[in-house]
Formats: C-alpha cells, sequence, structure tokens
C-alpha cells in the first residue's frame, strides 16, 4: 500500500516504541492519517467532505448514545419522553437539536462528497470498491436516518414509517406479508418502535465498520484528485499530516460555524411542525412528506402515476425509487471514458453541470412539494433525466467524447511550466 | 470486455424503459393538468381552502431575532389568559407547576397558584381515585378525565393540547394570533364560488385555519375578559398576543437560553475558524506555487 517514499513510522519514546512491537496501533493511525499517508497536492475544499461525513459520524453516535439514555422506546411514552429531554434533561435540548441537525448535517456533506464523486469520477479504476463500499455507506444512512425519524412518534415518524413500509407491499405476492413482517403488525405500533430503535442503535457501529473498510480501500490506491491524473512521483504529493490535517481543521471549523448557527438560532426549520403533534392513528395529515434528504427520491417515487403493462404504478415507482440509488454500483462500469476529471471531458461536463444538478435542484424541489400538478409534471421530467443521465448519457459520452489534453503532472497542473518546487521538497513540511 | 459492453446494452436499455414509463405518466397527465390551466389559470382545479386560507400574519414579540428575550409580564398576562379562558377545554400537560418560576413567580405564588388546580389524586382513606390540590411538582391538569369525555363536550372535536402548539403550526406563535382574532363572517365571495362550502352548524369560519371551518368558537370575544393586574392593555389582540406568547415558552422553555448559549459557541467557533485558516496558511505555505511576480 501506499507509495514507496511515503515516510516510515519512526518512534522516538521508548514507550511508544514498546507500543510499536506489541500494538501497533500508532503506526496505523500514522500511516491512515499522519505524514505516513502521501496525499495529491492538489486537493481543492471538495475533498474535505469525507473526513466532515467521518466526524458527523461520530458526532451522531455520541449525541445518539446519550439521547438513549433518556429515550423510552414505547409507543405509550416515547413522545413525552422526547420533551422530557427538551424540558427537563440537562442540555437535553442541546443534544437533541444537535442529534436532529447533525442528521441533516450529515446528509448535506455526504450528497457533497457523492457528487464530488460524480464530476471527478472517483468511482473508476482502481477506485471501484471505495465506491461500491459508499454505496452501501449511504443505503445504510438512509435506513437509519429514516427508522431515527420514527422514534420522537409524532404524526410525521409514524405516517412516514406507514408509507415507507408500504412501500414493500408493493412487491408482488409477498409484499403484504413482508410489511407486516416489517412491521410487526398491520400498522405502525409499539412492535415497529421497538425494533427501529434497536435497528437505528445497531446501525451505525455497522456503518461505522463500512467507513472503516470505505478508508481501507481507499488507502490502497491513495486519494484521487482533481486532475484525475494519477501520482507519478514524490513531489506530486505532500504528507497528510501537516498539510491536510490542517486543511481539514480550517473546513472542519466552518462546517460546525454553520452547524451550530443552525442548532442554535433555528433549530426547527429543517423539520416539520406535524412532528410536534403526538402520533395519531386515527388522523392523516394532509401532506405526508419525510425528511428533505429524502426528497429526490421520494419525488421519483411518486413520479410514477400511470401502470405500465402489467406493472402498477405504485410498484413501478418503487422499483425506481431503489433503482435510483442501486444504479450508482454499476457506474465505474458505465462510465468508460478513460479520463476521471469532469474538467478535462467538455461534453460530460455539460451534461453534468446542466443536465444532473439542475434535475437533481428539481426532484429535491418536488419531493417537499404536495403532490399536485404543476410538481408531478415536473418530477415527471426531472426523474425520466436522471434515469437517461446515468444510463444512457454516460455510457455513451463517455464512448463519443474526445477529451481535452491532461497535464503531465500533478506537479504540473499546480506549478505550470514554472517549476520553481525541486523534487522533494514539498515532503519536508519544515521548510 | 464483451462482458462491459452487455452491461452498457442492459443499463442503456433499464434507462430507457424508466425514462419512457414516467414520460408515458408525463403525456397521460399533461391533458388534464393543461386544461385545468387554460380554464382556472392554474394547474389544479381550485379549491376552497386554496382560495381562501390566509398565512398568518405578522406580530412583533420582544423574542423575535436572534437577541430577543422574553417579556415577563407578558408571559404572566399569557398565563393569566391560559388559566383564565383556554383551560377550560385545553390540556397543557407537559408544563408542571414549578416551571412557572421560570415566568418570575415566587415559590408562595407557585404553591398557592398549583393549590387553586384540582389534580388526580388518590383519597387517602378509601384509595378511590380523586382530586386532590395541586402541588409545584404536579403538571397543569387536563380538563378533561379522556378522550371521550372531550369528545362528548366539544361537538366530537377534541380542544388538542396546547404545551406545544406554537411549534407544532407554521409559525406558530403568530399562527395563535391570527387565529385567536381572525374569525369572521363568511366573504360573500366564498359563498358565490364555493356554495357547498358554508360553513356547516357547530363550526366558526375562520381563515387562518387550515381547513377554514373551526369548532372552537372564539374564545376571546370581549374586550377587557381578563382583568391584567399590571393595568396592560386587555382588549383582544393584546390577550392574543399575550397568550401567543405565554404559548411561545411552554412550546420552547429554552428559547432564549438557547440562543444566549449560541452566542458565544459561534463566536468561539468563528474564532478558532480563523486560527485554524491562518495555521493552514502557513502550513502550506512552503509548497504553495510562487504567485507569477
Amino acid at each position: 500500500m501506499s507509495f514507496p517514499w511515503a515516510k516510515e513510522y519512526q518512534p522516538q519514546h521508548p514507550l511508544m516504541r514498546y507500543m510499536d512491537e506489541k500494538l501497533p496501533l500508532p503506526r496505523l493511525v500514522y500511516n491512515a492519517v499522519g505524514a505516513g499517508y502521501p496525499v495529491p497536492r492538489n486537493l481543492s475544499y471538495f475533498w474535505n467532505f469525507g473526513v466532515l461525513a467521518g466526524f458527523f459520524l461520530v458526532f451522531q453516535i455520541v449525541t445518539g448514545v446519550v439521547l438513549a439514555m433518556h429515550y423510552a422506546a414505547n409507543s405509550t411514552v416515547a413522545f413525552s419522553s422526547i420533551e422530557h429531554i427538551m424540558r427537563d434533561v440537562n442540555w437535553g435540548w442541546l443534544l437533541r437539536y444537535a442529534h436532529a441537525n447533525g442528521a441533516s448535517f450529515f446528509f448535506i456533506v455526504v450528497y457533497i462528497h457523492i457528487f464530488r464523486g460524480f464530476y471527478y469520477s472517483s468511482y473508476k479504476a482502481p477506485r471501484e470498491m471505495i465506491w461500491l463500499l459508499g454505496v452501501v455507506i449511504f443505503l445504510l444512512m438512509m435506513a437509519t436516518a429514516f427508522m431515527g425519524y420514527v422514534l420522537p412518534w409524532g404524526q410525521m415518524s409514524y405516517w412516514g414509517a406507514k408509507v415507507i413500509t408500504s412501500l414493500f407491499g408493493a412487491i408482488p405476492l409477498a409484499g403484504e406479508a413482508i410489511e407486516v413482517w416489517l412491521l410487526g403488525g398491520y400498522a405502525p405500533d409499539n412492535a415497529s418502535l421497538n425494533r427501529f430503535f434497536s435497528l437505528h442503535f445497531l446501525l451505525p457501529f455497522v456503518i461505522l465498520g463500512v467507513v472503516i473498510l470505505h478508508i481501507w480501500a481507499l488507502h490502497i490506491p491513495g486519494s484521487s484528485n482533481p486532475t484525475g491524473v494519477e501520482v507519478k512521483d514524490e513531489s506530486d504529493t505532500v504528507p497528510f499530516h501537516p498539510y491536510y490535517t490542517a486543511k481539514d481543521g480550517f473546513g472542519l471549523g466552518v462546517a460546525l460555524v454553520l452547524f451550530f448557527i443552525l442548532v442554535f438560532f433555528l433549530p426547527n426549520y429543517l423539520g416539520h411542525p406535524d412532528n410536534y403533534i403526538e402520533a395519531n392513528p386515527l388522523s392523516t395529515p394532509a401532506h405526508i412528506v419525510p425528511e428533505w434528504y429524502f426528497w429526490p427520491f421520494y419525488a421519483i417515487l411518486r413520479a410514477f402515476t400511470q401502470d405500465i403493462f402489467f406493472i402498477p404504478a405504485k410498484l413501478m415507482g418503487v422499483m425506481a425509487m431503489f433503482s435510483a440509488i442501486l444504479m450508482w454500483f454499476f457506474l465505474p462500469w458505465l462510465d468508460r471514458s478513460p479520463v476521471r476529471s469532469g474538467h478535462y471531458r467538455p461534453l460530460f461536463r455539460k451534461f453534468f453541470w446542466f443536465g444532473l444538478i439542475p434535475t437533481m435542484a428539481l426532484l429535491f424541489y418536488c419531493g417537499g412539494a404536495p403532490a399536485e400538478e404543476p410538481y408531478v409534471m415536473l418530477s415527471q421530467i426531472a426523474t425520466a433525466y436522471y434515469f437517461l443521465h446515468f444510463l444512457v448519457v454516460l455510457p455513451i459520452v463517455s464512448m463519443v467524447e474526445k477529451p481535452e489534453p491532461l497535464p503531465n503532472s500533478i506537479t504540473e497542473a499546480v506549478l505550470g511550466s514554472d517549476k520553481t518546487m525541486v523534487k522533494g521538497e514539498a515532503a519536508d513540511p519544515a521548510v | 470486455m464483451r462482458q462491459l459492453i452487455s452491461i452498457r446494452v442492459v443499463a442503456v436499455a433499464i434507462g430507457l424503459f424508466f425514462a419512457l414509463s414516467v414520460l408515458w405518466a408525463l403525456v397521460r397527465g399533461i391533458g388534464p393538468g393543461f386544461s385545468n390551466l387554460a380554464e382556472y389559470g392554474q394547474f389544479t382545479e381550485p379549491n376552497v381552502e386554496q382560495a381562501f386560507h390566509k398565512h398568518p400574519n405578522h406580530y412583533d414579540f420582544s423574542f423575535d431575532g436572534p437577541v430577543g428575550n422574553w417579556d415577563v409580564g407578558q408571559l404572566q398576562r399569557g398565563l393569566k389568559v391560559y388559566d383564565e379562558v383556554c383551560s377550560a377545554c385545553h390540556s397543557l400537560k407537559f408544563v408542571a407547576f414549578r416551571d412557572l418560576a421560570e415566568l418570575g413567580l415566587t415559590p408562595g405564588q407557585i404553591k398557592a397558584f398549583a393549590a387553586k388546580h384540582q389534580v388526580p389524586g388518590v383519597d387517602k382513606n378509601t384509595g378511590e381515585a380523586t382530586t386532590v390540590p395541586g402541588l409545584p411538582t404536579d403538571y397543569f391538569p387536563s380538563p378533561y378525565p379522556n378522550e371521550i369525555a372531550a369528545r362528548a363536550a366539544n361537538n366530537n372535536a377534541v380542544p388538542p393540547d396546547l404545551s406545544l402548539m406554537t411549534k407544532a403550526r407554521h409559525d406558530g406563535t403568530n399562527y395563535v394570533v391570527s387565529l385567536l382574532t381572525g374569525y369572521q363572517k363568511q366573504p360573500a365571495e366564498l359563498l358565490k364560488r364555493f356554495p357547498e362550502a358554508k360553513t356547516p352548524p357547530g363550526l366558526h369560519y375562520n381563515p387562518y385555519f387550515a381547513n377554514l371551518n373551526i369548532a372552537m368558537p372564539p374564545p376571546l370575544h370581549t374586550d377587557g375578559q381578563v382583568t391584567f393586574d399590571d393595568g396592560a392593555p386587555s382588549d383582544i389582540k393584546s390577550m392574543a398576543e399575550d397568550v401567543a406568547a405565554f404559548l411561545t415558552w411552554t412550546a420552547e422553555p429554552k428559547l432564549v437560553k438557547r440562543r444566549q448559549t449560541g452566542w458565544p459557541v459561534v463566536i468561539f467557533l468563528i474564532f478558532a475558524t480563523g486560527l485554524a485558516y491562518m495555521s493552514k496558511q502557513q502550513v502550506w505555505a512552503a509548497v504553495k506555487p510562487k504567485k507569477a511576480a
């Protein structure tokens, strides 16, 4: 793994030498996020978001474990136990608002991380495995977030659980049985709440495990970079520490400022007022909407309003919604362009900025809007392009496009022809 | 290689299948959508809620904005409005009498206030369920023993608990004021356009209520209905504002503390981020390409 010029861990203190002999954990850290991991020197701020996602995962686990000490997963008292946290637990309001908005921030940074991957084709060889694990993480995150939103047992919790589990009811033959099995009954109730709580506690640790695999797989080829040109020699890289620890530290600071402005001044901005009404199986809210981070996929689900041959509209919507994410697994083999970075792919770049990005914005907008015209028509147009983009445009563009010339190396891209930096100089932070 | 080509062929086929399916749904929906547009100037058939529902008006409160603070006098007046008017039908189940300390009530006042209210309890001699005078640790009691009683007393509409009301509606504080002061006669234009939407007997027209017809009769109906000890005006609008302020406090008692905690946290983080930026600049100075002179 890594490059031949990667610095080797050399413990100075006898205690650290002893540790290195018995359990080389410091060596692992040194090679993972320390001076022992050479990273392309030209990473932009878009490469901060992996570290940020890791931060918010840990943040969610810590706040979540403490919240679980005060929360009661029982449908008769769940709602009031949340109010107990908000009113009587010391700093409980801060924990809960931080956890609820932490989920939103986790999704914001992960969406940026994923779209960074789309633009720079981070999914291409030799990094396919990192991408596949990333999609697994995203799916696990969605399951975890969905179950977490059920726990306060408000109106949106309840009806969200009902709508999402009823999607499985669209599966032919076994659907109804699966739905009952998932809920532990015919409608969301105490059995559903209990299992959702159990899984909501478990899955973050599963995510943590897959994140470790994701990072492990990353350290084999090393990080990608905005040019998409692979690292050739030592002058192309700098050690992760101190260069990227410093840069990530600044990025984390900016993210935390924005995050805590939301937590302290607008904590309910991203939530839905109906979730402050206790769950009532006899009263359906006028508009059932999931949390904002599900809106694009909710829009795709609702865009299919017509039966197609023998396939009912609902089943079409469910298949499309799941396919919308599952197809990301095949991206490494759909996009065959030898060039990674969108900077050097004129045609791909046009489809990305004028196709995919407006489409996602439209899907976000329509997913949060009521299921009526003109939002349905808009989401139908956006859904059509969404599928065409990944499954038709991407394979064809990558075959017909003539890429722009690439720089010879990362160093050349950074310094231009004027190579004032001699080889090796960059590797020494003391200079 | 042959395998990879076939993956792309399958992908194109699946992509076209989903895209054409959804476009087919679009084609089927375009006709009705645009015929509505031609007839009504909008994509959906107009309905009475959409045409006549009003968003809350804006009212000024002392706790607005990032540095706002409670007006304790106003909260106490709001408590009085709740206690004398709203509490006849609405519970406040997440608020305890002890919480009133935050409204500036002394321990003696809280004790006296709690004792004025009967809360569910147990007869010490017989063990039977009864009501006893409240203690500071008790919560505001519900006016009805159960939901069926609440329904029976209110024309089959359960008066909702008010503890979280201002967070359970969009723009909740303004909503409460708008709703309480928004009772009016049904507009003639509404009856002309939607004759079938005439307010049924037993309900009351209020354009700020989601479906326009609310079961609650106007609770604040007379200026001076509640007498304030501090001599503050007690016209309907003032009483509505006071009780909305009080319900904002019951919904989010930590509102002011939250913002007061937020300022130092955010200011510290901006400072720390500035330091992080400077250290990042210093670390990177050595490898940054020199600017062409």
